[in-house]
């Protein structure tokens, strides 16, 4: 009889525990943001006790999670079009950026030696160009001295924002490429091999010799691997930090944006670095869970208003006060429950 | 047989026993009944929902998704050749290499072996089976794949690819992952599956047949290829067809070293993908409902690819039997 009591009492003090627990933010989406999104989900909880489940299933299964109304919020590195997010009633905005950068293992060539442009990676990833030591890329860089090995192109297997980014730039800088492979999240290459992940793109190309690919900066940082410089539209050679990135994203004119749809890939300016993205989060107009929705949305205020530390010390750059101020005005008007807005700060 | 015996009813003195018999014995055959028919159940349903989700794909492309190897979610144009091809190959080479290995340490467990070393090798096998996939996959791109990378492949390509005909097979660059690198990862676990089956099904061969045959003087291997080999062949049948239902199926140790690329190449070195390898990586990032429908497409071409082998066994094995019977 004690005991029976005591159990009954012990079940009853669990379904109460997970009843509390049940507060977390559930979202979904991107790999490109994870790095940082996990970081200030941990200052988060420290400062208010409400934690962040995000997780990292890229930016195909973030677009899908929340269309399918399973997760409070969706990320994604490519922006859906108006039309897109109309027809799903969805609303995006943009909550961080940074930079995918490409990434070399030629031998006898160190970090940032290489220097690259667009229509020549363009060229490469559509199998035209198959040797390091092809003219194209010796007239790029004259003081390097590249051997005959052959170009063994790597790109993400898996649906992935850093891949839209990086076939955007591509598109943008060879109408061949754009027509033959086009800019998505996943394409059709016609050369290469895929790994899954950036973790899987930068393990691949660290260990096969004359690979080329395409990682988010972090990855590059953390795994010490040889980057490449990139020719940017203004003819300016620039190597990837937080100052190109932030170049590349002070030109966008998110004001006149249409419902943020904006790329920053191949941006006007001397300092800017041409594959810059910002990742956007997804969630809806009129919210199926109007608190759930107030939740995640006073955890990007937060973010926006005391994680550009955190953002900088892993080399994204945070988001400009007047683009936050914008942003906080499109929740205000736009997100709304029973005719109030959601979003009440 | 109970029935008939409590239908007889012994004059009524254990009739409250044998009631109890006899409902136990019909909640007992019920149970059975509700088991094999929910398997039944079950895959009538898992058909219907692959069917379902496959019919978007399947009815824009018709039969054209089965030849064509064009694989474009931006253009939306979806074909399963290079996928089902790369199953295919993928499980024929494991199979060629996996089988003679296996046969090999089969007959070294029966025959063979000093009596010590028989239990060792045996649990060894058997712990290479409780290996989950994963690990394989995680083994084969960090430990085989460099090792490929940096030694075997340049071998091969150095003396074969300048070779007319064969030297097709071993072009490209040593990338380290690719169809050969799968096709070998997949051998290593399907190895102590045919190899544990072949075992058991040797060592059921009476000893009076093989000591016959020695005794009119055979070496070890007629006696194994002539005595045990015919008599066992129903299992070792069974044995490679359990190993290559594997193969075919087998997700995860595949998608790590296989390369994802949706191409179909002449060369054993150049990346491709397989069925399960495709679903695997872009199954939850498939955006559109023609991705996803295609996707489940394959699930159902892979279905039906697994079902054509059980057949194809079974059919094999009603021959072997038949044959058997008639030469007696």
């Amino acid at each position: 009889m004690h005991l029976t009591k005591s159990l009954i009492m012990l079940a009853a003090a669990g379904v109460l525990a997970t009843v509390a627990l049940a507060e977390n933010i559930s979202g979904a989406g991107a790999t490109f943001p994870y790095p940082i999104y996990s970081k200030w989900a941990d200052a988060y909880k420290r400062a208010t006790g409400v934690g962040l489940n995000y997780q990292s299933i890229g930016s195909g299964g973030g677009i899908k999670q929340i269309e399918a109304k399973t997760v409070t919020f969706g990320a994604s590195d490519m922006p859906l079009k108006p039309e897109q997010l109309a027809a799903a009633g969805l609303i995006q905005f943009p909550a961080i950026i940074g930079g995918a950068v490409p990434v070399v293992n030629i031998p006898g060539v160190r970090a940032g030696e290489l220097t690259l442009d667009g229509p020549t990676i363009a060229s490469i990833y559509l199998g035209e160009i198959t040797q390091w030591n092809d003219p194209k890329i010796a007239k790029l860089n004259p003081r390097v001295k590249l051997p005959d090995t052959a170009i063994a192109p790597v790109y993400r297997a898996d649906g992935s924002g850093t891949n839209f980014l990086f076939t955007n730039y591509l598109s943008k800088s060879s109408p061949e490429f754009a027509q033959k492979i086009g800019s998505s999240t996943s394409v059709q290459w016609p050369v290469g091999i895929g790994a899954k992940g950036n973790e899987g793109v930068a393990n691949m190309a660290g260990r096969t010799e004359g690979a080329i690919g395409y990682v988010e900066f972090a990855y590059v940082l953390q795994n010490h691997m040889t980057y490449a410089r990139l020719i940017n539209r203004s003819g300016k050679v620039v190597s990837p930090s937080t100052a190109t990135f932030q170049a590349a994203a002070a030109n966008a004119d998110w004001a006149h944006s249409d419902h943020y749809y904006l790329v920053l890939t191949d941006q006007p300016g001397a300092a800017s670095w041409p594959i810059t993205g910002a990742s956007f989060i997804l969630v809806y107009e009129s919210p199926p869970d109007p608190a759930a929705t107030a939740q995640a949305l006073k955890f990007f205020s937060w973010a926006f208003k005391s994680g550009a530390g955190m953002a900088k010390s892993l080399d994204y750059v945070p988001l400009p006060a007047s683009l936050v101020r914008q942003i906080e005005g499109t929740w205000r008007a736009d997100i709304r429950a029973a005719g109030a807005p959601v979003w009440k700060g | 047989m109970v029935r008939g015996m409590d239908q007889a009813n012994f004059g009524g003195i254990a009739s409250a026993h044998v009631r109890r018999q006899r409902l136990g014995e019909r909640l007992f055959g019920g149970a059975t009944r509700v088991a094999a028919v929910l398997v039944l159940a079950i895959l009538g349903g898992v058909t219907i929902a692959l069917l379902k989700g496959a019919w978007p794909a399947l009815s824009q492309f018709k039969l054209g998704f089965l030849t064509r190897e064009v694989w474009n979610p931006v253009t939306n144009q979806f074909g399963a050749l290079a996928a089902v091809y790369g199953t295919l190959i993928t499980s024929f080479i494991a199979m060629l290499i996996a089988i003679p290995i296996s046969f090999g340490i089969a007959v070294f467990l029966t025959e063979l072996s000093p009596r010590w070393l028989k239990r060792p090798v045996g649990v060894a096998i058997e712990l290479l089976a409780a290996v989950p996939s994963i690990i394989f996959g995680i083994w084969g791109l960090f430990v085989l794949a460099p090792i490929l990378q940096t030694s075997v492949q340049p071998w091969l390509i150095h003396h074969f690819s300048h070779l007319p005909g064969l030297g097709a097979l071993f072009r490209g660059p040593p990338f380290g992952i690719g169809i050969l690198t799968a096709a070998l990862v997949l051998a290593i676990m399907v190895l102590p599956f045919i190899s544990s089956v072949m075992r058991d099904v040797f060592e059921t061969v009476p000893d009076v047949l093989k000591e016959s045959a020695y005794g009119l003087g055979a070496t070890t291997w007629e006696v194994v290829w002539n005595v045990v080999l015919p008599y066992s062949r129903t299992g070792v049948v069974g044995g490679i067809m359990l190993g290559l239902g594997r193969a075919l199926g087998e997700t995860m140790a595949v998608t790590f070293v296989i390369g994802n690329a949706h191409r179909i190449s002449s060369s054993l070195l150049a990346p491709g993908t397989t069925i399960s390898a495709s679903i695997a990586n872009e199954f939850t990032e498939a955006v559109g409902d023609l991705y996803t429908s295609s996707l489940i497409a394959l699930g159902v071409i892979l279905f039906l690819i697994t079902f054509a082998v059980i057949a194809a066994a079974r059919f094999m094995l009603m021959r072997l039997d038949r044959r058997a019977l008639s030469s007696v």
